[in-house]
């Protein structure tokens, strides 16, 4: 799923400081189950909004409105009345959300209170790591389904580079493990290793031409 | 003029190069004292490109005033910092002016250097980099066009014997060797039997190939434990790090001069490899030194 | 609301606690509002930031000892909502409001008014 990041407070405050009615909008799929915009996380996020005024200046109203897909503008319609109450929107959502709110409702200033990050998933319970890089020209099947292109830091797809640390972590940082270490340890336990003694030509870097757009052909 | 480096890989015994690092800025003068104090030393003048990933002149720039200077360019391209467009572009150029010695890298990633916000390129792998280099040579651009003007380029590249794991290093030295390289300059050693077993590996998938040592002088005890801990595929053994540990203060760097130069003496002795590839960046007026002391001058 | 210690109570051991020091008449601020929980670990991060935006200037939670938690794992889990509170607060610049677990047993009268009175002290901004 994607995964997103709530913005520093600093940052957040500087983008609303003109506003004195807010809505905070989140989403309850993606941003929700990494902790980073559900219903929960508007939830204190208003709170610390409305608990942080300086001394001297006037109460700012903070609005709370949590929908399933934030993506999707039927979805997002349901918000029109909350929308057109307050002077500003602080999205939770992910990028895509927080653009389909901007679309729906042109005439309100949307900001977004979170970083989008990566398309990952829980290692463990609050741990998050990037899979997928939404590349377009997928790999795994011959990687023993671990992606090169953003698990290994340099995107290679003849790995390992020179630079992987004792036991096989990554050059960029000892936490990560080498992506093509694992591969190659992958590959080991199937008794695939021929996968990785081959040759692989220089990756289709336009296999989507960004902006991506896709038309299906199902009606 | 100096003698074409792909011509001493096939002729001479023992191999020596060693490696020049531009400075920060357009003032070449320390670059061309390098130069001049190597050039006629060795068989072969490595220029390093945005090493480190710190900005500086580039590898091109050096080059160009080694050839211009008398001595024999070996060209460093990395592929974090350019597309395949760029690189081809490049090629053409440095062919051009006569630089025909390339050595292909991945490169270090961003974070070691001191752009730390910038995009980090990797159009290109090192394997794919050395296709690249054959198909130019064949005198076809990547994308199948002909050339109007080709190149012909003797093709190097490096391995790292001390890898932690080794297994999945020694697959993409292989993917490398099977790409075609006439060279092969290795990160830098400090143990003789993990280099004799990286050399007899090679040995099985090329026999051709020249392989030549990375001498990396350690100038501190405190210099080696960092190194084992921070720089990825290198290991220094523990009796070197008493040895350096042992030396009196102020001596570090003859020590460590010491210590590479009878390394160098040993591979040269034995027979273990085809040559060696100095790298003291920051130190390159003591290259001699190390040439001298291990009876290569 | 206003001005008042908010202490979210376990019944299990800080809320009989409580009860005895009423009991005991030992003395506590008048301004000790305390609302019964089954469990600390039920009361979660949204809980504590309401009760300072409907005025309180000092929560506390309190729960069972280490290892004596009727669900086993709620005072934990409580202790760290209460570090994650305070860094929120932080973010906004209202650490003057603190937020503090103590642990306790059902027959600790004193240990309760302890904690009432070391919250007290660590308010920094009165009359928020």
């Amino acid at each position: 799923m994607i995964i997103a990041e709530r913005k520093p407070m600093a940052e957040i405050r500087q983008m609303i400081a003109p506003y004195k009615k807010l809505l905070l909008a989140g989403c309850a799929t993606c941003v929700a189950v990494c902790w980073a915009g559900g219903e929960k996380e508007v939830g204190i996020l208003a709170s610390q909004l409305r608990l942080a005024q300086s001394k001297g200046r006037k109460k700012i109203s903070v609005l709370e409105a949590t929908v399933e897909r934030q993506c999707e503008k039927e979805m997002v319609e349901e918000l029109r009345d909350k929308v057109q109450e307050a002077d500003a929107v602080l999205s939770l959502a992910c990028g895509s959300g927080i653009q389909t709110m901007a679309e729906m409702f042109e005439d309100k200033p949307v900001f977004p209170a979170v970083n989008t990050t990566f398309i990952g998933m829980p290692e463990r319970e609050g741990l998050w790591v990037e899979m997928c890089g939404a590349c377009g020209d997928c790999f795994l099947d011959r990687t023993g389904g671990i992606c090169p292109v953003v698990r290994c830091a340099k995107g290679l797809l003849n790995g390992p580079c020179g630079g992987t640390r004792k036991g096989g972590k990554c050059e960029i940082d000892p936490e990560k493990d080498c992506a093509w270490v694992l591969i190659y340890r992958r590959l080991e336990k199937q008794d695939r290793l021929d996968l990785m003694r081959q040759y692989y030509t220089p990756k289709n870097f336009r296999a989507v031409k960004r902006p991506g757009r896709i038309q299906s052909v199902k009606a | 003029m100096a003698t074409p480096f792909r011509e001493i890989l096939k002729t001479k015994d023992f191999v020596v190069t060693a490696e020049a690092a531009p400075g920060k800025g357009s003032n070449v003068s320390k670059a061309i004292e390098h130069i001049e104090l190597l050039k006629d030393k060795v068989d072969g003048l490595n220029v390093t490109d945005n090493q480190s990933s710190v900005m500086r002149y580039p590898s091109l720039g050096v080059c160009l005033l080694v050839k211009e200077h008398g001595g024999e360019p070996i060209l460093q391209v990395t592929c974090r910092d350019r597309n395949r467009l760029a690189i081809q572009a490049d090629l053409l150029f440095a062919y051009s002016r006569g630089i025909n010695n390339v050595l292909c890298l991945t490169g270090d990633s961003i974070d070691v250097g001191d752009h730390k916000e910038a995009k980090q390129v990797f159009d290109l792998d090192s394997v794919q980099l050395i296709h690249l280099v054959h198909t130019l040579n064949s005198g076809k651009d990547m994308a199948g066009n002909e050339l109007d003007g080709g190149i012909d380029f003797c093709i190097g590249t490096t391995a790292t014997p001390s890898a932690d794991p080794l297994e999945p290093q020694l697959i993409k030295v292989e993917k490398k060797l099977k790409a075609g390289v006439s060279f092969v300059q290795t990160q830098a050693v400090y143990e003789l039997d993990e280099l004799k077993r990286f050399t007899e590996f090679v040995r099985t998938v090329d026999g051709g190939v020249k392989i030549l040592a990375g001498i990396v002088p350690v100038v501190g005890a405190k210099m080696a434990a960092y190194m084992n801990d921070n720089v990825p595929g290198v290991f220094i053994p523990q009796y070197l790090i008493d040895e350096l540990a042992q030396a009196p203060k102020g001596t570090g760097v003859a020590k460590g001069i010491e210590i590479a130069a009878r390394m160098i003496r040993q591979i040269r002795e034995e027979k273990v490899c085809d040559g060696v590839h100095i790298m003291f960046i920051g130190r390159e007026e003591r290259v001699p030194e190390i040439l001298e002391t291990s009876g290569l001058l | 609301m206003n001005k008042c210690i908010v202490a979210f109570c376990c019944e299990h051991s800080a809320y009989p606690a409580a009860d005895l020091a009423g009991k005991l008449r030992l003395h506590y601020p008048e301004s000790l509002r305390i609302i019964r929980v089954p469990c600390a670990g039920r009361v979660d991060v949204i809980h504590i930031l309401k009760a300072f935006e409907n005025g309180a200037v000092a929560v506390l939670v309190l729960g069972c000892e280490d290892g004596a938690c009727h669900h086993i794992t709620g005072n934990t889990r409580a202790k760290e909502r209460v570090e994650y509170c305070n860094m929120l607060l932080k973010e906004i610049e209202a650490d003057g409001s603190p937020v503090a677990m103590f642990n306790l047993s059902p027959n600790e009268p004193h240990k309760f008014v302890r904690a009432v009175n070391e919250i007290t002290k660590r308010i920094k901004e009165p009359g928020r």
